[in-house]
């Protein structure tokens, strides 16, 4: 890990903030104790299984389930018959909302399978063995009906249509006939046409990038109890205990007082476990069999059935004038979304240029549906598949200017006070500091050897705040307990604990957080969006300053002054005038006597938090390619940051690098890949390319902390960010690594190799 | 479903008995492709019967100037063996291609040989070496050329009741070398697009007097190709002769296009890696 740079230059000193101490979920991770999805035992638990459609679009004509009833073991089966039929109804989560009717069709089929790998029914048993083998003997007929893969394919004329209900949205009227666009959607300003036609310099180019799969380690797994009185648990591994409560609760018409949801350590997530999948599942087995119900997913039912990030296809033209001054930019790009809406459109398209200050500009973005996995959340959703072809084209526009690939960004860079796209100006943004940053570092001018090249690309994320909600409470020896509802992905329990720590002026080992279940804690939207550590950071700020309110009237109470004349400094209260002037009393002492003073010590702050800042990145790669094979070694890599305040920065440059690493396997491996009957044909990892180790250098990191005003301690939010330049950063080393450019991702060794053999 | 019953024979003699018994019975090394297969149902054994507590079935010694190599021996003990390793450094590389290091750990080469895929790591090398395989069955023991244990993708050539209790490699020749070379688009931890493996013997002036050439992953089996080989005996492994072994290479890989690969690519590769292998195969020789 590197040492922070140039933290001087923004940011105030604090004691605990920006250290790096030992994060509180550490030994139980490492030894094997922490309770992830499917380690949950419920007593009396049985074991699901489901079985899952081997078309990629079929009307199931008939099940037929009694074989399976009849195995000795079986307790319950159920099929779509034992949900809801529900009426279209849109709930809005943040990073995943969508329409009731379609998330429960996606979790059990009902009238049609959509996509091989949909789940048709549901088995639970005494043991997995059963489960498996009662599954496998439900009998499914189906009519199996065409099916489309591609965009092409999906917006042919006369293409099979996959929700006969569904119009497109977004045009000027709605369109007579079903089809497979869910939406249009289109954002600009000026007059693109117009300037790219009186442009010095003009590039443009169709650019593609295939759906890849978040890749968490830990498959989706729950454990669901529903009683004869109607109340119910949950168990689950996903980035929000809220989401599952308000979906569950939505699809099955339960109160959601009567849900409790319990948040499980998660494995990974990266907005993939923003849906439920199982969940709604295990509670009506669990109703139907009156025991508690686990159901877990193996590798290829993750690939198969959870949601990738869609695929892009993307036509852009760029002009610019001879100083590099972009003067115009006209993008289309169509996501291909999988089987049911994506949420990745409107991101997409409102990211493509918000690290530019582009006067001229028109970005349409398509919702294209498609027979494969209904898509999810990705770090960053829709940002980086439209990032990528902005900046190939603003580095060629650089080659064919004479221009240093960072100078041209310089010129372009979006910056504090600017009028974005969407009519805001902007705020205390570092996306030319990040520029500078990564100009002045020394790999941008280290040497470069036979078939190598060097890649810049920038990116940004807007970035969230949202809904949270905190408790802080004081143990009677002064220790104390932060509760948030926020799952912790990516460190934020320490982040937590830090942040508190630093509000309190106390050590961090004074701090123990808890992550509680629904029904112990107020509303918290779902950690993703890298919203947490500033939202619901804000709201564990805002609670221990009530805490230190609290605190100092206690004292007050005790030394019978006025709460005026007391003194919050080091995690101590201190008597100002009377008798007690100049002594203190710590948080143990007056937790101690709180009984005396007015009762326990808490406080709970529910906000919604506003002034969230979007964050910006640039990357520099290099590679080396092998000219016979094709093969593409990345030597180098650098990832420069806006970060706000790094609250640890460990886990700033973990999320860094770990971004980095997924955005070059983007770029270079990884991709789904179906066979001719629309089978998905790599749901493993050994065909599903992630990059291991040592595909990749050490990911270099260097933190710009201009920090956020809206945030106490300037907070803008990490994780989404460093995913979305790797495409671009890639490609552009390729590209000058070969002296040719490759359009389409991944930049596999046979494609690299084909257009090397085209060239020569 | 009943699990398969599990059997761990002691001698040779019991091990063939047992697989001789059940035709569903299968043999289990280091079990990292039989568990995996078991795992997603493509083979469901009635019998599984362990090799490894069979007395000498793991262990590398000394036979007939070679080696003498225990089927159930894991990737990771041939590195080990100092004399395996400097006598045929491009069999031991190819066996520790294999997977990671927990998969070496159990991973063995006669596993590898007999589980037939056509993009077995260590299988090009051993044929290029020209290793042979003692297989022992209820009609005794028969030993033939490593490259004919496989006959298909997942099939290989021994009869009911058989199974491959060691692989032996000759005595290095003198000014002998031997290479072997994968192409993958990761670094590890991936199955071979193309495979290839050379083994050279060059004479005082550095003139080839054999070479044994052989590819992987472009046909149903790994592939000993001979008009290779001939290309480059009599040469100084000059240009033209190179280029001839690669010519015959490309002509004689036959691979299919999968989710792996296209053939115009495999064919291609499969030309560039037994020029590289060869390379490699000829500074060994110049060493010895
Ligand atoms: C994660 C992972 C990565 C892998 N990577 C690679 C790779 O890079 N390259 C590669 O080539 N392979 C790879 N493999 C496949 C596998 O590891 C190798 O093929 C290995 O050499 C198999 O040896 P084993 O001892 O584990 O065989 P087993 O799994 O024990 O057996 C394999 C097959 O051969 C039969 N068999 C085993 N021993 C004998 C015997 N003595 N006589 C008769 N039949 C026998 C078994 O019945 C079975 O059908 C990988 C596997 C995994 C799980």
């Amino acid at each position: 890990m590197n040492a922070p740079q140039d933290k001087a230059s923004f940011k105030p000193a604090y004691d605990v903030v920006g250290t790096r101490p030992v994060r509180p979920d550490g030994v139980e991770k490492v030894t094997g104790k922490a309770i992830y999805g499917t380690d949950h035992v419920a007593a009396g638990m049985l074991h699901g299984a489901i079985l899952r459609s081997p078309h990629p679009h079929a009307r199931i004509r008939s099940i037929d389930t009694r074989k399976a009833e009849a195995l000795p073991g079986v307790k319950a089966v159920v099929t779509g018959a034992d949900f809801p039929s529900l009426a279209s109804l849109e709930v809005s989560l943040g990073e995943g909302s969508g329409n009731i009717a379609a998330i429960s069709r996606n979790c059990m089929a009902h009238e049609k399978v959509l996509y091989d790998g949909h789940a048709v029914a549901a088995v639970a048993a005494t043991s997995a063995v059963i489960a498996e083998e009662a599954a496998a003997l439900i009998e499914v007929e189906y009519e199996v009906l065409p099916h489309v893969l591609t965009i092409d394919e999906a917006l042919a004329p006369g293409a099979p249509v996959l929700h006969e209900d569904m119009f497109t949205k977004g045009l000027p009227e709605k369109p007579a006939e079903p089809s497979n666009a869910a939406l249009c959607f289109t954002v600009g300003r000026g007059e693109p046409d117009a300037a790219i036609a009186a442009a010095h310099t003009v590039v443009s180019g169709r650019y593609s990038a295939l759906a890849v799969h978040q890749g968490y380690i830990e498959p989706h797994a729950c454990v669901a109890s529903y009683n004869a009185d109607g109340q119910v648990q949950v168990w689950a591994s996903s980035q929000g205990a809220f989401m599952i409560r308000t979906l569950c609760a939505s699809i099955l018409g339960i109160s959601q007082a009567d849900i409790r949801v319990t948040p499980l350590e998660i494995g990974g997530g990266f907005g993939g476990k923003t849906k439920v999948y199982l969940e709604p599942v295990a509670i009506v087995l669990s109703r139907k069999s009156g025991r508690p119900v686990r159901l877990a997913m193996s590798r290829a039912d993750v690939f198969r059935a959870s949601g990738p990030a869609p695929g892009v296809v993307a036509d852009i033209t760029v002009g610019a004038d001879a100083d590099g001054t972009i003067t115009g930019v006209v993008m289309e790009f169509k996501m291909l979304s999988g089987a049911n809406p994506g949420n990745d459109t409107h991101s997409g398209a409102m990211s493509a240029l918000a690290h530019y200050n582009v006067a001229n500009c028109r970005v349409t973005g398509w919702d294209v549906l498609c027979n494969t996995a209904a898509t999810a959340a990705y770090r960053a959703p829709g940002a980086p598949q439209t990032i990528f072809p902005v900046e190939c084209c603003i580095d060629e526009i650089a080659q064919k200017l004479g221009l240093d690939p960072i100078d041209i960004r310089l010129k372009n860079a979006a910056r504090p006070g600017d009028v974005g796209i969407m009519g805001m100006p902007a705020g205390e943004i570092g996306y030319a500091e990040c520029l500078e940053a990564a100009k002045a570092h020394p790999h941008y001018s280290a040497p470069l050897g036979p078939n190598q090249g060097r890649g810049i690309a920038g990116g940004t994320w807007g970035n969230y705040g949202g809904p949270s909600t905190a408790t802080v409470n004081l143990g009677e020896d002064g220790s104390v307990l932060v509760t948030t509802g926020s799952p912790d992905i990516g460190g934020s329990r320490a982040a937590m604990a830090m942040m508190a720590a630093e509000t309190l002026e106390i050590a961090y080992e004074q701090v123990r957080v808890t992550i509680a279940d629904t029904s112990s804690i107020g509303f918290s939207m779902l950690t993703g969006g890298s919203r947490t550590t500033f939202a619901t950071g804000k709201a564990v700020i805002l609670a221990c300053e009530e805490i230190i309110a609290t605190l100092r009237a206690r004292a007050a109470v005790m030394w019978s002054i006025d709460v005026s004349q007391t003194e919050w400094r080091g995690g101590a209260v201190h008597c100002l005038s009377g008798d007690k002037a100049g002594t203190s009393l710590t948080m143990g002492q007056i937790a101690a006597k709180a009984g005396f003073s007015g009762g326990p010590i808490a406080a709970e702050v529910a906000l919604n938090a506003q002034g969230f800042l979007p964050g910006f990145g640039v990357h520099i790669c290099d590679t080396e390619v092998d000219p016979e094979t094709g093969h593409v070694s990345v030597t180098r890599y650098t990832v420069v940051q806006d970060v706000g305040t790094a609250i640890h920065p460990d886990y700033v440059e973990g999320q860094m690098q770990g971004g980095a690493a997924q955005g070059i396997g983007w770029a270079l491996n990884e991709g789904y890949v179906y066979d001719k009957a629309g089978r998905m044909d790599n749901p493993g990892f050994l065909d599903y390319r992630m990059p291991v180790c040592s595909d990749l250098p050490m990911i270099d990191t260097v933190m710009v902390e201009k920090p956020n005003p809206a945030h106490p301690f300037g907070v803008k939010g990490v994780g989404e960010v460093p995913i979305v330049p790797p495409l671009g950063a890639v490609a552009n080393a390729v590209s000058r690594a070969i002296g040719l450019r490759v359009h389409d991702l991944p930049l596999t060794p046979d494609r690299v190799y084909a257009a090397m053999q085209g060239k020569s | 479903m009943p699990s398969p019953q599990f059997h761990s024979p002691e001698t040779v003699e019991q091990a063939s008995a047992l697989l001789a018994a059940n035709p569903q019975a299968r043999v289990l090394a280091g079990g990292t492709d039989l568990i995996v297969q078991l795992r997603s149902r493509r083979i469901a054994p009635t019998a599984i019967v362990d090799i490894k507590r069979i007395a000498g079935m793991s262990g590398i010694r000394a036979a007939d100037g070679g080696f003498a190599i225990g089927a159930a021996t894991p990737c990771t003990a041939l590195k080990d063996d100092k004399a395996l390793a400097a006598a045929w450094p491009g069999v031991v590389e190819a066996a520790n291609l294999i997977g990671s290091v927990q998969v070496r750990n159990r991973a063995t080469m006669a596993g590898n040989l007999c589980n037939a895929s056509p993009a077995a790591d260590s299988v090009p090398a051993l044929v290029a070496a020209g290793a042979t395989v003692l297989i022992a069955g209820p009609s005794g023991q028969r030993e033939v050329p490593a490259a004919e244990v496989t006959s298909g993708p997942g099939k290989n050539t021994l009869a009911h009741g058989e199974f491959v209790v060691e692989i032996r490699l000759p005595a290095r020749p003198q000014g002998g070398g031997d290479a072997y070379l994968r192409s993958i688009p990761r670094t590890e931890m991936d199955i071979a697009v193309v495979g290839a493996g050379a083994a050279l013997v060059l004479d005082a002036s550095g003139t080839c007097t054999s070479a044994r050439i052989s590819i992987g992953a472009v046909a149903p089996t790994v592939l000993l190709v001979e008009a290779a080989g001939a290309a480059l005996v009599g040469s100084k492994l000059d240009d033209a002769a190179l280029e001839r072994m690669a010519e015959a290479v490309r002509v004689a890989a036959k691979p299919i296009a999968d989710k792996r690969g296209t053939v115009e690519y495999r064919i291609a590769m499969a030309g560039v890696l037994a020029k590289r292998v060869v390379e490699i195969a000829r500074q060994r020789a110049e060493k010895a």
